[in-house]
C-alpha cells in the first residue's frame, strides 16, 4: 500500500578555486562550508546551529536493497572526517568526495522539495560570500549547479523518496526504469557533447541530460562506478521494517524549479501507483541503459525504444501513459500520497509539460533547463557565428549553471518559478512543518548548545555535563509542526521535552 | 488532458532501435529561428557578454571536476 511520499534531494555542486596553481577541491570545499558556519555576519538568518555536528551512527550505505551484496561491487564509503553541518531547516550541508553536497530537509512534498532546493542555492551563495572574506583578493571559490564538467567526470544530484517496505523491490526495478529513463524528456539539463568512455566526444552537438552518458548497468549498487539507473542501496534512516528510502541517483541536477518540481513529483506519482499496484502496463525495454542515451541524444523526441515485445515506443509515449495513469490513480483517492493539492499541481504541470514537448518544445523555454539553454546557445553561437563546440559556447553552457548573482546568466532568462523569494529565503532556516525535520530544526534552533549532534532518525541532547539522551524519529512522518510545535514552545529545556515525550 | 493515443505495439514493424552511432545521423532538429531575433534578444545577448568569463579558453580547459557520486 501506498505510503506518504516523503521526499528530498541532494546536490553534489561542482566546485572551482580561482587564483590559485594548484587547486585541492577537497580542501576548498571544506573552506567554503566552514566559512559559511562560522561567518558572524549573516545578511538573513542563516539556520546554523553552532557547534552541532552530524551523527554518523545509523549510515550504512552498504546495505542492498536484494539482500546481499555482490561480490566485485564496491559499496560506498562513510567519510566521518570532513566537514558536516546540520542547518536549522533540517539539512544537511557537508562535504562529500571532493564536492560540497547540500541535503534538503525531507520534505511532504514535490512542491517542498522545489522550494527547499532554491534555499540550498542560496545557502551555497552565502557560503561563496562567506568564504571571499577569508580569501586573498585575487583568489575565489565557485560553485556551479551541474552534474558533469564535459571531461567525463559527473557527480550527482540524488533523489529520495520513502516507499513501503512490503513493495517488492522486483515491482520497483520493472516500472522504475521505465519511468526513469523517459522522464528525462523533462528532467535534463542540456550538454554539449557525449562523454561516453571510448565514443567520439563530438558526435553529438547536444543531448537533453549531463548523466544519460555516466550510466552503465540497470541495478546495482555503486554511485561513482558502472552506476546503475535503479540504486540498491538500503539504508531507510527509518524503521527498516516498514519503510524503504528509494535513492534514486540517475537525474540531472535543475536550475528550473519546474524541472525540479516535475522530476519529482511525477516519481512520486509512479512509485506510489507502484505500491498499488496501479501501473497495468509493463514497458520492459531490451536494452535500457542504451536507450537511456538515446533518449537523450533525441532533441526530435521521437526516437522508437525497442521493447522485449519486439515493438517499440518513444520515451513522450511513456510519460503520456504514467501521466493518465497518474490522473486516474489522483481520481481514485491517490492524491493523498503525493501531497493533496500539490497532486493536482503536479498533474497539470505533467500535462502541460507533456503537450508543450509534443507540440512545440520551444515553446517550454522558460521551464524546461534543456530547452532554455540549448535556445540561449542557439542565438549566442548564431551571433557570434560560433559551433556548440567553441570554447566560448561551452563557457556559457558551464556558466547557465552559475549560482553567483553577479554572474548569473539563468537569472537573465526569465524562468518560471513558483515558490516566492520570501519564502524561499526563509527556508534557509526554518524547517518544513510536514515531516520529522520540523522536530530537528526546531529542536536545534533553540538549543543549538544543548544537543551534541543530530542526523536523519535522531538527535542527541547532552541534559547536563553528564547526561546524554538520544532522541530516536523513526518515523519520518511524526515530529511534525502538529505533532510537537507547542510542546517545543512549551518546554524551556531539553530536559523538560524529554519529560514531555516520556522517552 | 493529453489526447488519447494508441501507445502499445503499433504496427509498424519497420520501427527498431537504432544504434547509438546512428542517431547523430538522424535529420537535425530545427535550431532557433534566429533571423527573426528580437531586440529583446539581443539585449539578453549583450548582458551576457557582460557576465562572460573573459577566457573562455582557459576556463573551460580548466574545469574540471573529479572524484563525484
Amino acid at each position: 500500500m501506498a505510503v506518504n511520499k516523503i521526499c528530498g534531494v541532494e546536490t553534489e555542486y561542482s566546485i572551482i578555486h580561482k587564483g590559485v596553481s594548484d587547486p585541492n577541491p577537497i580542501l576548498a570545499s571544506s573552506m567554503l562550508i566552514t566559512s559559511y558556519v562560522q561567518d558572524t555576519s549573516p545578511h538573513f538568518e542563516k539556520g546554523i546551529a553552532d557547534s552541532v555536528v552530524w551523527d554518523f551512527q545509523d549510515e550504512t550505505p552498504s546495505n542492498d536493497a536484494r539482500g546481499f551484496t555482490p561480490i566485485g561491487s564496491l559499496p560506498p564509503i562513510v567519510e566521518t572526517h570532513l566537514v558536516n553541518a546540520v542547518l536549522t531547516n533540517g539539512a544537511r550541508f557537508y562535504v562529500d568526495h571532493a564536492h560540497p553536497e547540500l541535503s534538503t530537509p525531507e520534505c511532504a512534498n514535490a512542491m517542498e522539495v522545489a522550494k527547499y532546493d532554491r534555499s540550498g542555492e542560496l545557502i551555497l551563495r552565502e557560503a561563496m560570500n562567506s568564504v571571499k572574506t577569508f580569501l586573498p583578493d585575487d583568489q575565489e571559490i565557485v560553485v556551479y549547479k551541474d552534474n558533469s564538467d564535459g571531461k567525463g567526470n559527473s557527480y550527482g544530484c540524488h533523489e529520495n523518496y520513502l516507499m513501503d517496505r512490503n513493495t517488492p523491490f522486483g515491482e520497483i526495478i520493472r516500472h522504475g526504469i521505465a519511468h526513469l529513463i523517459t522522464r528525462q524528456i523533462f528532467t535534463g539539463s542540456g550538454k554539449i557533447g557525449c562523454e561516453v568512455p571510448g565514443a567520439d566526444p563530438d558526435f553529438i552537438p547536444y543531448q537533453i541530460t549531463q548523466r544519460a552518458d555516466f550510466f552503465e548497468e540497470e541495478v546495482g549498487l555503486e554511485t561513482t562506478l558502472k552506476r546503475p539507473i535503479i540504486n540498491t542501496r538500503d539504508e531507510p534512516h527509518a524503521d527498516a521494517d516498514r519503510y524503504r528510502r528509494l535513492h534514486v541517483i540517475c537525474g540531472d541536477a535543475n536550475m528550473s524549479e519546474v524541472a525540479t518540481f516535475l522530476k519529482v513529483g511525477s516519481t512520486c506519482f509512479v512509485l506510489a501507483m507502484i505500491e498499488d499496484g496501479f501501473i497495468e502496463e509493463d514497458f520492459i525495454f531490451e536494452q535500457p541503459v542504451q536507450a537511456m542515451r538515446e533518449i537523450s541524444y533525441d532533441l526530435n523526441l521521437s526516437h522508437p525504444i525497442l521493447r522485449t515485445t519486439g515493438k517499440s515506443i518513444t520515451a513522450l509515449e511513456v510519460q503520456r501513459y504514467f501521466y493518465e495513469r497518474a490522473r486516474e490513480y489522483a481520481e481514485k483517492g491517490g492524491l493523498e500520497y503525493v501531497g493533496g493539492d500539490v497532486g493536482v499541481k503536479i498533474l497539470d504541470k505533467w500535462e502541460e509539460v507533456l503537450v508543450g514537448l509534443d507540440e512545440d518544445p520551444l515553446s517550454l523555454h522558460t521551464q524546461i533547463d534543456w530547452i532554455a539553454k540549448r535556445r540561449l546557445l542557439d542565438i549566442f553561437c548564431t551571433r557570434n557565428g560560433l559551433s556548440y563546440f567553441d570554447a566560448k559556447a561551452r563557457s556559457l553552457a558551464v556558466q547557465y549553471h552559475d549560482l553567483r548573482d553577479e554572474y548569473s546568466v539563468f537569472n537573465k532568462l526569465g524562468m518560471t518559478r513558483l515558490s516566492d523569494q520570501k519564502s524561499v529565503t526563509e527556508g534557509v532556516a526554518k524547517p518544513p512543518e510536514g515531516t520529522r525535520a520540523y522536530f530537528r530544526g526546531s529542536c536545534l534552533q533553540k538549543w543549538p548548545e544543548q544537543i551534541i549532534s543530530a542526523n536523519w532518525d535522531s538527535v542527541v541532547f547532552a541534559l547536563d555535563d553528564v547526561t546524554v539522551k538520544r532522541v530516536p524519529m523513526l518515523d519520518p512522518l511524526k515530529g511534525t509542526y502538529d505533532d510537537v510545535a507547542n510542546l517545543i514552545a512549551q518546554c524551556e529545556t531539553p530536559l523538560e521535552l524529554i519529560h514531555a515525550l516520556d522517552i | 488532458m493529453v489526447e488519447k493515443q494508441e501507445y502499445f505495439d503499433s504496427d509498424n514493424e519497420s520501427e527498431q532501435t537504432t544504434p547509438i552511432d546512428d542517431v547523430s545521423s538522424k535529420e537535425n532538429p530545427e535550431r532557433v529561428n534566429t533571423s527573426e531575433l528580437s531586440g529583446d534578444l539581443d539585449d539578453l545577448l549583450d548582458e551576457i557578454d557582460q557576465v562572460l568569463e573573459s577566457n573562455a579558453e582557459e576556463f573551460v580547459k580548466s574545469y574540471v571536476q573529479k572524484g563525484g557520486q
